[in-house]
Protein backbone atom coordinates (compact mmCIF):
# COMPACT_ATOMS: atom_id res chain seq x y z
CA UNK A 1 0.00 0.00 0.00
CA UNK A 2 2.21 2.93 -1.28
CA UNK A 3 0.23 5.93 0.14
CA UNK A 4 0.21 4.85 3.56
CA UNK A 5 2.94 7.30 4.15
CA UNK A 6 1.82 10.21 2.07
CA UNK A 7 -1.72 9.54 4.16
CA UNK A 8 0.28 10.06 7.47
CA UNK A 9 2.13 13.10 6.50
CA UNK A 10 -0.71 14.98 4.99
CA UNK A 11 -1.96 14.52 8.81
CA UNK A 12 0.85 15.83 10.30
CA UNK A 13 0.87 18.68 8.14
CA UNK A 14 -2.71 19.51 9.63
CA UNK A 15 -1.33 18.76 12.82
CA UNK A 16 -2.63 15.52 13.77
CA UNK A 17 -0.18 12.51 14.63
CA UNK A 18 -1.37 9.67 12.61
CA UNK A 19 -0.44 5.61 13.29
CA UNK A 20 0.06 3.47 10.57
CA UNK A 21 -0.57 0.36 11.76
CA UNK A 22 -2.23 -3.24 11.54
CA UNK A 23 -2.31 -4.18 15.39
CA UNK A 24 -6.11 -4.73 16.70
CA UNK A 25 -5.56 -2.70 20.51
CA UNK A 26 -3.68 0.00 18.44
CA UNK A 27 -7.17 0.53 16.61
CA UNK A 28 -9.07 -0.30 19.25
CA UNK A 29 -7.31 2.40 21.14
CA UNK A 30 -7.67 5.11 18.09
CA UNK A 31 -10.02 8.35 17.98
CA UNK A 32 -10.36 8.00 14.72
CA UNK A 33 -9.87 5.38 11.84
CA UNK A 34 -8.56 5.83 8.08
CA UNK A 35 -8.30 3.18 6.04
CA UNK A 36 -6.85 4.81 2.66
CA UNK A 37 -5.46 2.49 0.05
CA UNK A 38 -4.20 1.93 -3.32
CA UNK A 39 -4.44 -1.70 -5.57
CA UNK A 40 -7.42 -3.70 -6.39
CA UNK A 41 -10.37 -4.57 -4.58
CA UNK A 42 -9.71 -8.41 -3.79
CA UNK A 43 -6.03 -7.59 -2.34
CA UNK A 44 -7.19 -4.84 -0.34
CA UNK A 45 -10.07 -7.35 1.44
CA UNK A 46 -7.49 -10.43 1.63
CA UNK A 47 -5.19 -8.20 3.35
CA UNK A 48 -8.01 -7.22 5.64
CA UNK A 49 -9.04 -10.64 6.14
CA UNK A 50 -5.26 -11.98 7.19
CA UNK A 51 -4.57 -9.38 9.38
CA UNK A 52 -8.33 -10.22 11.60
CA UNK A 53 -8.96 -7.00 11.02
CA UNK A 54 -12.22 -7.06 9.65
CA UNK A 55 -13.94 -7.86 12.86
CA UNK A 56 -12.21 -4.80 14.31
CA UNK A 57 -13.13 -2.64 11.77
CA UNK A 58 -16.87 -3.61 12.21
CA UNK A 59 -16.85 -3.53 16.27
CA UNK A 60 -15.04 0.44 16.08
CA UNK A 61 -17.18 1.96 12.98
CA UNK A 62 -20.42 0.40 12.90
CA UNK A 63 -20.82 -0.23 16.85
CA UNK A 64 -18.97 2.12 18.52
CA UNK A 65 -19.58 4.70 15.56
CA UNK A 66 -15.83 5.97 15.65
CA UNK A 67 -15.35 8.52 12.85
CA UNK A 68 -13.99 6.48 10.01
CA UNK A 69 -12.31 8.28 6.61
CA UNK A 70 -11.80 6.21 3.67
CA UNK A 71 -9.63 6.92 0.79
CA UNK A 72 -9.50 5.76 -2.80
CA UNK A 73 -9.97 1.94 -2.55
CA UNK A 74 -10.99 2.69 1.36
CA UNK A 75 -13.97 4.34 -0.09
CA UNK A 76 -14.66 1.07 -2.33
CA UNK A 77 -14.21 -1.07 0.12
CA UNK A 78 -17.08 -0.14 2.27
CA UNK A 79 -19.43 -1.38 -0.36
CA UNK A 80 -21.33 -4.66 -0.54
CA UNK A 81 -18.83 -6.08 -3.46
CA UNK A 82 -16.84 -4.94 -6.17
CA UNK A 83 -16.29 -6.44 -9.85
CA UNK A 84 -13.20 -5.77 -10.21
CA UNK A 85 -11.38 -9.08 -11.31
CA UNK A 86 -14.23 -10.95 -10.56
CA UNK A 87 -16.36 -10.42 -8.09
CA UNK A 88 -16.03 -9.73 -4.32
CA UNK A 89 -17.34 -9.03 -1.48
CA UNK A 90 -16.68 -5.81 0.52
CA UNK A 91 -17.27 -4.70 3.88
CA UNK A 92 -21.08 -4.03 3.54
CA UNK A 93 -21.65 -0.67 5.50
CA UNK A 94 -23.07 0.94 2.39
CA UNK A 95 -25.19 -0.33 0.25
CA UNK A 96 -23.06 -0.01 -3.13
CA UNK A 97 -21.28 -1.81 -5.74
CA UNK A 98 -18.10 -0.47 -7.43
CA UNK A 99 -17.85 -1.20 -10.89
CA UNK A 100 -15.48 -0.54 -14.03
CA UNK A 101 -15.80 3.04 -15.57
CA UNK A 102 -17.10 1.73 -19.48
CA UNK A 103 -17.42 4.22 -22.17
CA UNK A 104 -17.18 1.37 -25.16
CA UNK A 105 -21.04 3.18 -26.11
CA UNK A 106 -19.67 6.77 -26.44
CA UNK A 107 -17.99 8.68 -29.18
CA UNK A 108 -16.04 10.85 -27.32
CA UNK A 109 -12.84 8.82 -26.06
CA UNK A 110 -12.60 8.77 -21.83
CA UNK A 111 -9.80 7.20 -20.67
CA UNK A 112 -9.09 4.80 -18.09
CA UNK A 113 -8.12 5.18 -15.44
CA UNK A 114 -9.93 8.22 -14.61
CA UNK A 115 -6.58 10.28 -13.47
CA UNK A 116 -5.76 13.56 -12.72
CA UNK A 117 -7.90 17.00 -10.79
CA UNK A 118 -11.58 16.70 -11.58
CA UNK A 119 -14.02 18.99 -9.70
CA UNK A 120 -17.15 17.99 -7.25
CA UNK A 121 -20.72 18.46 -7.55
CA UNK A 122 -21.82 18.94 -4.06
CA UNK A 123 -25.20 17.07 -3.44
CA UNK A 124 -25.61 16.16 0.09
CA UNK A 125 -24.27 18.00 3.18
CA UNK A 126 -21.12 16.68 3.76
CA UNK A 127 -19.51 18.50 7.03
CA UNK A 128 -15.59 17.49 5.97
CA UNK A 129 -16.77 19.80 2.89
CA UNK A 130 -16.74 22.94 5.42
CA UNK A 131 -14.89 25.94 4.21
CA UNK A 132 -13.96 24.40 0.57
CA UNK A 133 -16.47 25.95 -2.26
CA UNK A 134 -18.02 23.59 -4.40
CA UNK A 135 -16.35 22.36 -7.67
CA UNK A 136 -13.14 22.62 -6.23
CA UNK A 137 -10.63 19.91 -8.22
CA UNK A 138 -9.09 16.92 -5.97
CA UNK A 139 -6.91 14.79 -7.11
CA UNK A 140 -7.97 10.83 -8.69
CA UNK A 141 -6.61 8.01 -9.82
CA UNK A 142 -9.08 4.98 -10.00
CA UNK A 143 -10.84 2.59 -12.98
CA UNK A 144 -13.51 1.80 -10.81
CA UNK A 145 -16.46 3.79 -9.21
CA UNK A 146 -18.71 3.23 -6.82
CA UNK A 147 -22.45 3.06 -7.47
CA UNK A 148 -24.49 3.59 -4.63
CA UNK A 149 -27.57 2.28 -3.76
CA UNK A 150 -28.64 4.66 -0.97
CA UNK A 151 -29.21 8.45 -0.01
CA UNK A 152 -25.32 8.80 1.12
CA UNK A 153 -23.78 10.69 -1.64
CA UNK A 154 -22.12 13.98 -0.54
CA UNK A 155 -20.33 14.73 -4.17
CA UNK A 156 -20.33 13.81 -8.15
CA UNK A 157 -18.04 14.32 -10.50
CA UNK A 158 -18.59 14.42 -14.08
CA UNK A 159 -16.31 12.16 -16.39
CA UNK A 160 -18.29 10.69 -19.20
CA UNK A 161 -21.27 11.09 -16.51
CA UNK A 162 -21.79 12.24 -12.75
CA UNK A 163 -20.15 9.52 -10.78
CA UNK A 164 -20.07 9.29 -6.88
CA UNK A 165 -17.24 11.09 -6.09
CA UNK A 166 -17.73 11.16 -1.75
CA UNK A 167 -20.48 9.75 0.64
CA UNK A 168 -21.02 10.45 3.84
CA UNK A 169 -23.27 7.84 6.23
CA UNK A 170 -23.49 8.39 9.90
CA UNK A 171 -20.36 8.64 11.27
CA UNK A 172 -18.53 7.00 8.02
CA UNK A 173 -16.88 9.44 5.43
CA UNK A 174 -15.30 8.30 2.59
CA UNK A 175 -13.65 10.03 -0.79
CA UNK A 176 -13.01 8.61 -3.98
CA UNK A 177 -9.95 11.47 -4.69
CA UNK A 178 -6.92 11.85 -2.76
CA UNK A 179 -7.46 14.69 -0.04
CA UNK A 180 -3.46 13.65 0.82
CA UNK A 181 -3.02 14.57 -2.93
CA UNK A 182 -5.01 17.59 -3.10
CA UNK A 183 -3.10 20.53 -2.27
CA UNK A 184 -4.87 22.71 0.23
CA UNK A 185 -8.48 22.06 -0.08
CA UNK A 186 -7.52 18.15 0.33
CA UNK A 187 -5.57 19.25 3.14
CA UNK A 188 -8.35 20.85 4.68
CA UNK A 189 -10.84 18.09 4.37
CA UNK A 190 -8.28 15.88 6.36
CA UNK A 191 -8.39 18.97 9.10
CA UNK A 192 -11.78 18.82 9.35
CA UNK A 193 -12.03 15.05 9.85
CA UNK A 194 -9.38 15.84 12.81
CA UNK A 195 -11.59 18.10 13.97
CA UNK A 196 -15.11 16.33 14.03
CA UNK A 197 -15.51 15.44 17.84
CA UNK A 198 -15.56 11.84 18.51
CA UNK A 199 -18.65 10.09 20.26
CA UNK A 200 -15.81 8.27 22.75
CA UNK B 1 -14.19 17.70 -15.88
CA UNK B 2 -10.75 16.11 -15.97
CA UNK B 3 -8.21 18.69 -16.07
CA UNK B 4 -5.45 19.11 -18.44
CA UNK B 5 -2.28 18.82 -16.03
CA UNK B 6 0.89 20.83 -16.18
CA UNK B 7 3.79 19.04 -14.51
CA UNK B 8 7.07 19.77 -13.97
CA UNK B 9 9.87 17.05 -14.85
CA UNK B 10 13.06 17.69 -13.54
CA UNK B 11 16.34 15.74 -13.19
CA UNK B 12 17.78 14.57 -10.35
CA UNK B 13 21.47 14.53 -10.27
CA UNK B 14 24.53 14.72 -7.57
CA UNK B 15 21.82 15.53 -5.17
CA UNK B 16 20.75 18.67 -6.59
CA UNK B 17 17.96 19.10 -9.25
CA UNK B 18 18.96 20.22 -12.90
CA UNK B 19 17.79 20.82 -15.85
CA UNK B 20 19.01 19.18 -19.12
CA UNK B 21 19.97 20.37 -22.54
CA UNK B 22 18.75 17.48 -25.37
CA UNK B 23 20.04 14.95 -22.39
CA UNK B 24 23.21 16.08 -23.00
CA UNK B 25 24.50 19.54 -20.90
CA UNK B 26 23.17 20.41 -17.42
CA UNK B 27 21.89 23.58 -15.98
CA UNK B 28 21.19 23.84 -12.17
CA UNK B 29 17.50 24.28 -10.69
CA UNK B 30 18.52 23.85 -7.34
CA UNK B 31 18.27 22.14 -4.23
CA UNK B 32 15.84 19.20 -4.07
CA UNK B 33 13.50 19.79 -0.75
CA UNK B 34 13.43 23.51 -1.50
CA UNK B 35 12.35 23.65 -4.95
CA UNK B 36 9.55 20.84 -4.14
CA UNK B 37 8.70 22.84 -1.59
CA UNK B 38 7.89 26.09 -4.06
CA UNK B 39 6.15 23.92 -6.34
CA UNK B 40 4.06 22.74 -3.69
CA UNK B 41 3.46 26.12 -2.68
CA UNK B 42 3.11 27.41 -6.09
CA UNK B 43 0.41 24.71 -6.32
CA UNK B 44 1.75 22.56 -9.42
CA UNK B 45 -0.87 19.92 -10.49
CA UNK B 46 2.09 17.25 -9.96
CA UNK B 47 5.62 16.82 -9.83
CA UNK B 48 8.26 14.42 -11.86
CA UNK B 49 11.51 13.85 -10.48
CA UNK B 50 14.00 11.12 -12.85
CA UNK B 51 16.95 10.24 -11.05
CA UNK B 52 19.97 10.01 -13.34
CA UNK B 53 22.45 9.12 -11.21
CA UNK B 54 20.50 6.07 -10.71
CA UNK B 55 19.28 5.51 -14.48
CA UNK B 56 22.71 6.23 -16.34
CA UNK B 57 25.00 5.96 -13.70
CA UNK B 58 23.50 2.35 -12.25
CA UNK B 59 24.07 4.24 -8.52
CA UNK B 60 21.48 3.35 -6.10
CA UNK B 61 17.92 4.69 -6.17
CA UNK B 62 18.32 7.56 -3.44
CA UNK B 63 15.48 7.01 -1.38
CA UNK B 64 16.81 9.36 1.10
CA UNK B 65 16.44 12.52 -1.21
CA UNK B 66 13.00 10.68 -2.72
CA UNK B 67 11.61 10.80 0.90
CA UNK B 68 12.90 14.31 1.48
CA UNK B 69 10.86 15.59 -1.76
CA UNK B 70 8.09 13.67 -1.22
CA UNK B 71 7.89 14.69 2.24
CA UNK B 72 7.52 18.56 0.72
CA UNK B 73 4.52 17.26 -1.49
CA UNK B 74 1.16 17.52 -1.27
CA UNK B 75 0.52 17.04 -5.09
CA UNK B 76 0.82 13.60 -6.24
CA UNK B 77 4.55 13.00 -7.47
CA UNK B 78 5.99 10.29 -9.48
CA UNK B 79 9.80 9.23 -8.92
CA UNK B 80 11.75 7.60 -12.34
CA UNK B 81 15.77 6.52 -12.83
CA UNK B 82 17.23 3.24 -11.97
CA UNK B 83 13.73 1.27 -11.59
CA UNK B 84 14.49 -2.03 -12.69
CA UNK B 85 12.63 -4.45 -10.09
CA UNK B 86 9.93 -4.80 -8.28
CA UNK B 87 11.54 -4.55 -5.06
CA UNK B 88 12.91 -1.21 -6.54
CA UNK B 89 9.43 -0.13 -7.15
CA UNK B 90 8.22 -0.81 -3.13
CA UNK B 91 11.46 1.04 -2.50
CA UNK B 92 10.57 4.05 -3.95
CA UNK B 93 7.06 4.25 -3.09
CA UNK B 94 7.55 3.69 0.21
CA UNK B 95 9.80 6.82 -0.26
CA UNK B 96 6.55 8.36 -0.68
CA UNK B 97 6.14 8.32 -4.77
CA UNK B 98 2.56 7.79 -5.91
CA UNK B 99 3.71 6.97 -9.31
CA UNK B 100 6.83 5.60 -10.59
CA UNK B 101 8.11 6.20 -14.23
CA UNK B 102 10.30 3.87 -16.05
CA UNK B 103 12.15 3.71 -19.28
CA UNK B 104 15.23 1.38 -19.92
CA UNK B 105 13.42 -1.83 -18.00
CA UNK B 106 10.05 -1.09 -20.28
CA UNK B 107 12.13 -1.56 -23.02
CA UNK B 108 14.15 -4.42 -22.09
CA UNK B 109 11.08 -6.06 -20.28
CA UNK B 110 7.29 -5.95 -21.59
CA UNK B 111 7.01 -8.41 -18.94
CA UNK B 112 8.06 -6.42 -15.99
CA UNK B 113 5.05 -3.61 -16.71
CA UNK B 114 2.47 -6.65 -16.55
CA UNK B 115 3.88 -7.77 -13.78
CA UNK B 116 4.69 -4.11 -12.12
CA UNK B 117 1.05 -3.52 -13.11
CA UNK B 118 -0.58 -6.58 -12.01
CA UNK B 119 0.88 -5.41 -8.22
CA UNK B 120 0.62 -1.87 -7.94
CA UNK B 121 -2.12 -0.97 -10.42
CA UNK B 122 -1.67 0.14 -13.65
CA UNK B 123 -2.07 4.01 -12.48
CA UNK B 124 1.22 3.85 -10.72
CA UNK B 125 3.09 2.35 -13.78
CA UNK B 126 4.66 5.46 -16.14
CA UNK B 127 6.11 4.13 -18.83
CA UNK B 128 8.59 7.16 -20.60
CA UNK B 129 9.41 7.28 -24.09
CA UNK B 130 12.34 9.54 -25.18
CA UNK B 131 12.24 10.08 -29.61
CA UNK B 132 13.90 11.35 -32.08
CA UNK B 133 13.75 12.31 -35.55
CA UNK B 134 15.80 10.38 -37.87
CA UNK B 135 15.71 10.97 -41.67
CA UNK B 136 12.59 12.62 -40.75
CA UNK B 137 10.77 8.87 -39.17
CA UNK B 138 10.26 9.30 -35.76
CA UNK B 139 12.52 6.46 -33.57
CA UNK B 140 12.78 5.12 -30.22
CA UNK B 141 16.02 6.68 -28.14
CA UNK B 142 17.79 4.82 -26.08
CA UNK B 143 20.18 6.27 -23.50
CA UNK B 144 22.35 3.51 -23.29
CA UNK B 145 21.64 1.93 -26.70
CA UNK B 146 21.00 5.25 -28.86
CA UNK B 147 18.20 4.87 -31.53
CA UNK B 148 16.45 2.51 -31.89
CA UNK B 149 14.82 0.71 -35.18
CA UNK B 150 11.71 1.03 -32.95
CA UNK B 151 8.26 3.03 -34.20
CA UNK B 152 7.46 5.15 -30.32
CA UNK B 153 3.86 4.56 -31.24
CA UNK B 154 4.15 1.05 -32.06
CA UNK B 155 5.85 0.68 -28.72
CA UNK B 156 3.37 2.64 -26.62
CA UNK B 157 0.67 1.04 -28.00
CA UNK B 158 2.69 -2.03 -26.84
CA UNK B 159 3.02 -0.46 -23.32
CA UNK B 160 -0.27 0.40 -23.27
CA UNK B 161 -1.40 -3.49 -23.65
CA UNK B 162 1.34 -4.78 -21.07
CA UNK B 163 -0.66 -2.27 -18.43
CA UNK B 164 1.15 0.75 -18.41
CA UNK B 165 -0.90 3.51 -16.90
CA UNK B 166 -0.13 6.72 -18.57
CA UNK B 167 3.21 7.60 -21.45
CA UNK B 168 5.48 10.24 -20.07
CA UNK B 169 6.82 11.12 -23.90
CA UNK B 170 9.94 13.57 -24.60
CA UNK B 171 11.25 14.56 -27.72
CA UNK B 172 14.93 14.30 -27.20
CA UNK B 173 15.36 16.98 -30.31
CA UNK B 174 12.64 19.39 -28.90
CA UNK B 175 14.16 19.11 -24.94
CA UNK B 176 15.70 22.43 -23.31
CA UNK B 177 15.37 23.80 -26.62
CA UNK B 178 11.89 26.39 -25.59
CA UNK B 179 11.00 26.36 -28.81
CA UNK B 180 7.83 24.45 -28.23
CA UNK B 181 6.79 21.13 -28.45
CA UNK B 182 6.90 18.05 -30.76
CA UNK B 183 3.59 18.97 -32.58
CA UNK B 184 3.96 16.93 -35.04
CA UNK B 185 5.17 14.05 -32.60
CA UNK B 186 1.81 14.71 -30.33
CA UNK B 187 -0.40 14.12 -33.70
CA UNK B 188 0.91 11.36 -34.21
CA UNK B 189 -0.64 10.33 -30.88
CA UNK B 190 -3.60 11.80 -30.66
CA UNK B 191 -6.84 9.39 -29.90
CA UNK B 192 -4.63 6.22 -30.35
CA UNK B 193 -4.23 5.32 -26.81
CA UNK B 194 -6.65 4.51 -23.99
CA UNK B 195 -3.77 5.69 -21.43
CA UNK B 196 -3.31 9.29 -20.92
CA UNK B 197 -0.23 10.86 -22.40
CA UNK B 198 2.36 13.54 -20.87
CA UNK B 199 4.03 15.70 -23.82
CA UNK B 200 7.75 16.49 -22.70
CA UNK B 201 10.23 18.78 -24.44
CA UNK B 202 10.28 22.69 -25.67
CA UNK B 203 8.27 24.00 -23.58
CA UNK B 204 9.42 27.88 -24.08
CA UNK B 205 6.22 30.48 -23.53
CA UNK B 206 2.62 29.34 -22.68
CA UNK B 207 1.04 29.17 -25.95
CA UNK B 208 3.44 25.73 -26.69
CA UNK B 209 1.44 24.19 -24.04
CA UNK B 210 -1.62 25.37 -26.13
CA UNK B 211 -0.71 23.65 -28.82
CA UNK B 212 0.47 20.87 -27.63
CA UNK B 213 -2.72 20.38 -25.91
CA UNK B 214 -4.85 21.54 -28.73
CA UNK B 215 -3.15 18.46 -30.74
CA UNK B 216 -3.51 15.45 -28.89
CA UNK B 217 -1.23 15.82 -25.06
CA UNK B 218 -3.65 14.97 -21.91
CA UNK B 219 -0.63 16.58 -20.09
CA UNK B 220 2.32 18.40 -20.48
CA UNK B 221 6.08 18.27 -18.92
CA UNK B 222 8.07 21.07 -18.66
CA UNK B 223 11.32 22.51 -16.56
CA UNK B 224 13.44 24.93 -18.27
CA UNK B 225 10.08 27.60 -18.42
CA UNK B 226 9.49 27.44 -14.91
CA UNK B 227 13.35 28.60 -13.99
CA UNK B 228 14.79 30.47 -16.46
CA UNK B 229 12.38 32.32 -17.94
CA UNK B 230 9.34 35.09 -16.29
CA UNK B 231 6.53 32.11 -16.79
CA UNK B 232 5.09 30.75 -13.65
CA UNK B 233 2.90 27.28 -13.60
CA UNK B 234 -0.19 29.48 -13.23
CA UNK B 235 0.56 31.75 -16.25
CA UNK B 236 0.44 28.60 -18.27
CA UNK B 237 -2.43 27.62 -16.69
CA UNK B 238 -4.56 31.35 -17.00
CA UNK B 239 -3.33 31.14 -21.03
CA UNK B 240 -4.68 27.97 -20.77
CA UNK B 241 -8.02 28.44 -19.68
CA UNK B 242 -8.58 31.60 -21.58
CA UNK B 243 -8.48 29.30 -24.71
CA UNK B 244 -11.23 27.04 -23.37
CA UNK B 245 -9.00 24.23 -22.14
CA UNK B 246 -9.77 23.11 -18.19
CA UNK B 247 -7.38 23.33 -15.98
CA UNK B 248 -6.91 23.54 -12.16
CA UNK B 249 -6.54 27.18 -11.18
Amino acid sequence: MGNLRSVQKAFEKVGCDAIISNNISVIKNASKIVLPGVGSFADGMKHLEELGLIDILNEEVINNKKPFLGVCLGMQLISKKSYENGETEGLCWIDAEVVKFNFDNLDKKFKIPHVGWNNTHYKNHNILFNGISDESDFYFVHSYYFKAYEDVVSSTTDYAFDFVSSVQKDNIFAFQFHPEKSQSVGLKILENFVNLESDR
Amino acid sequence: MLKHRIIPCVLLKDWQLVKSIHFDSFRTIGHPTSTARIYNARNVDELIVLDIDASLNGEEINTELITDIADECFMPLTIGGGITTIDDIYKVLNAGADKIAINSKALDDLEFIKKSSSIFGAQCIVCSIDVKKIDDEYKVFSKSKGVLDINPLVLALKYEEYGAGEILLTSVDCEGSTNGYDIELIKLFKDKLEIPIILNGGMGKPEDAIEAIQNGADAIAAAYIFHFSQYTPSDIKNALKSNQIDVRL
